[in-house]
């Protein structure tokens, strides 16, 4: 259960080589499952971006495949951060969770700054330079997760429930980008956080009343938020058209229609990939990031779609998997929280798209197109296999 | 781990297994169970339906002359939603606008704004959601299509307003037949609903009058359409389909634009001779309007049809202005929208005589062969003769020659007395009152053609729902101290037992005078019946549709109703008739050297606080009469000074009279019918 094993420390001496490709290598001892569930689910993705933008850069006399080629390279710079979570030593993962959350904060702070830019009505971009923009609210996830994980774990009385005021200390440190993300504002990236929180806290052991506790303040403070008009008028729009999706069917309730539109016109088997007549004619908006679910409606039809969910569902079942397995209290807290993360996003991404959830703009993990997203949904999974790797370790 | 982190672990477990069902089954709602719905809605958001309007069938004459042809044209549209959204409600646009098109924006402002309370025409009759034409161009004039392309350079400055080709109507004839043609005009809200106008999109033109109005199902065709596949912005990324649009039929009148050509030239120049002539009453006459019906006497079908005042019926395309429209309804311009022909009733006066010597004789009162006095006065009821000369005894062709109206006072008195006169048994026999109701007198003759009116027949029911209608007034005057003493006495009898058919209102109805009143269409099916040996039939001035396809439907005569009038009585009536323009009848000085036999009854109808209403009811050749023609001008005279003239000159273009070549030799129009040829022109009757 320590971190300071000796076979972990023989295995460390042996040389990331030795690691890698050796007899007992981390290749042969991979989460296989989870990683041939989240390949599918971008090469799934790839396709239904090509297809959500294909018909956009033809008639801009662009590049069909523009939007493909930097998606798969986003995947592949991806795969790379993931190997490299996945493989890094583990101790130095938790060693570097003060750094990694610090530097987040920063991050999430300079998009506050003079620095920050807003892209597609989302304050909430770094640009770095002509077509590179990073997201940093995306990598805050990661952050958080190791943050909380490691402040729960290094606990003293690791076997009891955690104390007060550790669980005000995961608080305090969720609370900091949580401001930031809000301050955006952003919305749909803090209700990621909390549901993090409220993850990390569940799977830590953290007494029942807190959790319970949480949610009453959070309702508490989202209702007090509407009255006190800290909502801009747009996410208040969304929410009416929720609830009532005719209200403004041009308007704010346009998306939600139309993608409800698209889905549903895709049937059983889908109009092919390609030929889905919302997606060509582009009434969908967003449809590569946010409501890239419509595509894989309208093109793939039940079959595809539910596929798709096939492959969520194997995903987030590897990771809870993982964390029940999981040899630590810091690995499987930070399984624990990743698994919070990707379940919340895909609920209220789909869930968006299909007219039960409010519209947010929180992308689909692994599917969605978007740099900063892919990278922090495979971060996070590269976490998932390094916990894995760990856990078969002992 | 603790017991309480795998409890947390196994309901996370839960929760996604949830999750993940619910969206499945969601996903499983949308896409199969309520799958059609939204694939209707995808269909609809993508697919767009684009009108092409079928091309209106053309109009020809019945010798395939075209009346009423297509051409492009340059349309300038104002939609008046679009100006409601400037910030000054599109007074500037329409500044720009009138600057650019020559027509003052107040005017544009009257045109674009919707029928409704307080607008009187001129105003937007169509839907209020479409854009209102207010100019329009000859598309290959270079000048007109300069102006056009300064509003489509500078579209900033004139939001809603378009420019647009469109097909229109062009009238080779110029003003010729423009009553019996008709206009075009858009659709009203309210129609566009109505069964009759199911399939026709809203922004259609349809016709508003003459055959245009009356032939409309058959010239409209029906419009094609050509689905477009658009994207979220409307940019158009393919077709899925077309109907093609269906031609409308084109339409062969009887119409003989020649003899038309005719009739309107002696009617016009009939009224400028009048208005240069002494009233009775002294003073120039003011012969503000007239018409002429030229029909074929053994089928009805109708050659020429004019009204005096006319109109040019170009002023309807692209949309009458406001100032357009006000003198086309203006009585003291004789309102020259009004066709004469079927929409102007007037007392018959003389002309009428045919009819109630057919019912003298007829009843079995009278006989063909009787002779009758012809006193200066009738007698019993103190009415005199037209012009009070006293004829002696005559025969019944006399009496009609010579237009003795003492003979017919005592017919028709006697036929009241004969009924109970003043206590009139239960059901009186009323004989000329019936007969003119079997010549079709009261009754629209169903000419193809819309709103015609259908006349009056002063009878006894007639009589009671007048009184019935004003006794209350009158009754109040007859104790009315501001009224003279012998107006109040008028009332009070009128208020007692004016509902009352006495025996002057049956004198009056002898002579067609008094309340009874026709229409020149309406005395045109007396005279023919009269000439074609008893058939009342009804007129028709459409003679056949071609449709695109090769089809021909012909309109075949159709005749009402034979009257009970013995054949030779008939005959005897157009013995008497051709008498009329002989020596010694009432209209021989205007058919001296005719070149044809004319039989014809002259009619001087007096009329309330107006000049008299001139007549002329004829038919020719009067032993095998062909044609009918009536001539009426209104305020016109004396029949035989007047409307006689004009209707012999309407005989000598048609038969070539005074020099002039026939319009129509043997008034006959031709048997054949125009053809139309594979290419879509018309063929002459006869010819390849």
């Amino acid at each position: 259960m320590s971190l300071s094993t000796p076979v972990r420390l023989g295995r460390r001496d042996a040389g990331l080589r030795e690691r890698a490709l050796g007899r007992d290598a981390a290749l042969y001892r991979l989460d296989w499952v989870l990683a041939l569930a989240v390949a599918s689910l971008i090469g799934l993705g790839s396709l239904l971006v090509w297809s959500a933008t294909r018909q956009r850069m033809i008639d801009a006399d662009l590049d069909p495949q523009t939007f493909l080629q930097r998606h798969l390279l986003n995947a592949v710079i991806g795969l790379a951060m993931a190997a490299v979570a996945a493989l890094v030593d583990y101790r130095s993962l938790h060693a570097y969770a003060p750094i990694i959350y610090g530097a987040s904060v920063l991050g999430l702070v300079a998009v506050l700054t003079p620095l920050g830019s807003t892209i597609n009505g989302a304050h909430s971009w770094i640009v770095l330079g002509t077509g590179f923009q990073v997201q940093p609210s995306e990598f805050a996830k990661v952050a958080l997760v190791l943050g909380m994980a490691m402040l729960l774990a290094d606990r003293r009385d690791r076997d009891s429930p955690p104390r007060t005021t550790d669980i005000l200390a995961v608080l305090a440190i969720a609370a900091v980008p949580l401001a930031l993300v809000m301050l955006q504002p952003d919305l749909g990236t803090a209700l990621v956080f909390v549901f993090l929180v409220l993850g990390v806290l569940a799977i830590g052991a953290a007494p029942a009343i807190w959790l319970g506790g949480l949610v009453v303040a959070g309702v508490l403070v989202a209702g007090g938020a509407v009255q006190a008009g800290v909502l801009d008028d747009y996410q208040l729009d969304r929410f009416a058209a929720f609830t009532n999706p005719e209200l403004d069917p041009r308007g704010a309730g346009f998306n939600s229609n139309q993608a409800r539109i698209a889905i549903g016109s895709g049937g059983l088997l889908g109009k092919g990939l390609f030929e889905g007549t919302q997606t060509r004619g582009r009434f969908v908006p967003e449809q590569q990031t946010d409501f890239i679910f419509t595509v894989a409606g309208e093109e793939l039809g039940l079959l595809g779609a539910s596929t798709l969910l096939l492959l969520l569902g194997i995903v987030l079942w590897r990771g809870l998997r993982i964390a029940s397995r999981s040899s630590d209290t810091f690995g499987r807290l930070v399984a624990a929280g990743v698994v919070a993360w990707f379940t919340f996003q895909s609920f209220v991404n789909i869930g968006m798209t299909l007219g039960i959830m409010p519209v947010t703009g929180l992308p689909l993990p692994f599917v969605s197109y978007g740099g900063s997203a892919m990278f922090a949904n495979l971060l996070a999974v590269g976490l998932l296999q390094n916990v894995h790797l760990r856990s078969r370790e002992l | 781990m603790s017991e309480r982190s795998q409890l947390r672990l196994f309901v996370l477990r839960v929760l996604v297994v949830t999750i993940l069902a619910t969206l499945f089954g969601r996903l499983w709602f949308l896409q199969v169970y309520a799958g059609d719905t939204f694939d209707q809605a995808a269909s609809a958001n993508r697919v767009r339906e684009v009108v092409e309007p079928a091309p209106r069938g053309e109009l020809y004459d019945a010798r395939g002359l075209p009346l009423v042809r297509n051409r492009t044209a340059l349309v300038v549209s104002v939609s008046r939603s679009a100006l409601q959204r400037e910030s000054d409600r599109g007074a500037a646009v329409l500044d720009r606008l009138a600057a650019v098109i020559d027509v003052p924006a107040a005017d544009l402002a009257k045109q674009i704004t919707p029928c409704g309370m307080q607008s009187a025409p001129p105003c937007w009759r169509g839907s209020p959601f479409q854009p209102v034409p207010v100019q329009e161009y000859d598309a290959r004039d270079p000048a007109a299509l300069a102006r056009v392309l300064r509003i489509e350079e500078h579209r900033e400055d004139f939001p809603g307003v378009s420019a647009e080709f469109a097909a229109v109507r062009d009238y080779p004839g110029g003003q010729r037949g423009a009553h019996l043609l008709g206009y075009l005009g858009p659709l009203s809200q309210e129609e566009t609903t109505r069964p009759e106008y199911a399939g026709v999109r809203p922004t259609a033109l349809v016709g508003r009058s003459g055959v245009e109005a009356s032939y409309d199902a058959a010239l409209r065709g029906t419009d094609g359409s050509r689905q477009l596949l658009v994207d979220n912005v409307g940019t158009v990324t393919g077709t899925r389909g077309r109907t093609a649009p269906q031609p409308g039929d084109t339409l062969v009148l009887s119409i003989d634009a020649q003899v038309q050509a005719v009739a309107e030239d002696a009617l016009r120049r009939a009224i400028e001779r009048a208005r240069t002539m002494e009233s009775r009453a002294g003073g120039l006459l003011v012969a503000d309007s007239g018409s002429i019906v030229v029909m074929e006497a053994r089928t009805g079908r109708v050659v020429a049809m004019a009204s005096y005042p006319s109109y040019d019926p170009a002023v309807f395309v692209g949309g009458a202005t406001p100032a357009q429209y006000a003198e086309l309804v203006d009585e003291s311009r004789g309102a020259p929208l009004v066709f004469r022909a079927i929409q102007g009733a007037y007392a018959p006066a003389s002309t009428f005589k045919v009819v109630s010597t057919a019912a003298a004789v007829s009843s079995g009162d009278y006989p063909l062969g009787g002779s009758y006095p012809c006193p200066g006065v009738y007698a019993p009821t103190g009415q005199r003769n037209f012009d009070s000369a006293p004829l002696g005894t005559i025969d019944l062709r006399t009496a009609l020659v010579k237009s003795c109206d003492t003979v017919f006072y005592k017919f028709g008195y006697e036929q009241w007395q004969r009924d109970g006169g003043n206590r009139p048994v239960a059901a009186p026999r009323d004989p000329m009152i019936a007969m003119a109701k079997a010549f079709g007198l009261g009754e629209r003759t169903g000419v193809d053609l819309p709103s015609e009116r259908r006349g009056t027949i002063a009878d006894r029911a007639y009589k009671q729902a007048f009184w019935e209608s004003t006794k209350d007034n009158r009754c109040a005057g007859a104790v009315n101290p501001a009224l003279t003493e012998e107006r109040r006495q008028a009332n009070a009898e009128f208020c007692s037992d004016g509902n009352r058919f006495r025996g002057g209102d049956a004198t009056n109805f002898a002579i067609g005078q008094g309340d009874t009143l026709v229409t020149p269409l309406q005395l045109a099916t007396v005279y023919a019946a009269i000439a074609n040996g008893g058939a009342v039939l009804e007129p028709h001035v459409g003679r056949a549709l071609l449709s695109p396809g090769g089809a021909v439907r012909e309109i075949a005569p159709v005749v009402k109703r034979t009257v009970p009038v013995a054949p030779e009585v008939l005959g005897y009536v157009r013995d008497a008739l051709s008498g009329v323009t002989q020596p010694g009848g009432t209209a021989a000085g205007a058919f001296v050297g005719a070149p044809v036999a004319v039989a014809g009854k002259t009619g001087t109808g007096e009329v309330a606080n107006a000049q008299d209403t001139s007549w002329f009811a004829s038919f020719a050749p009067a032993e095998n009469p062909e044609l009918v023609v009536v001539g009426m001008v209104s305020q016109g005279g004396t029949g035989g000074t007047v409307a006689a003239p004009m209707v012999r000159e309407v005989y000598d273009g048609i038969y070539g009279g005074a020099g002039r070549a026939p319009a129509l030799p043997g008034g006959r129009l031709p048997d054949l019918l125009p053809t139309r040829r594979p290419d879509g022109s018309i063929a002459p009757p006869g010819m390849p």
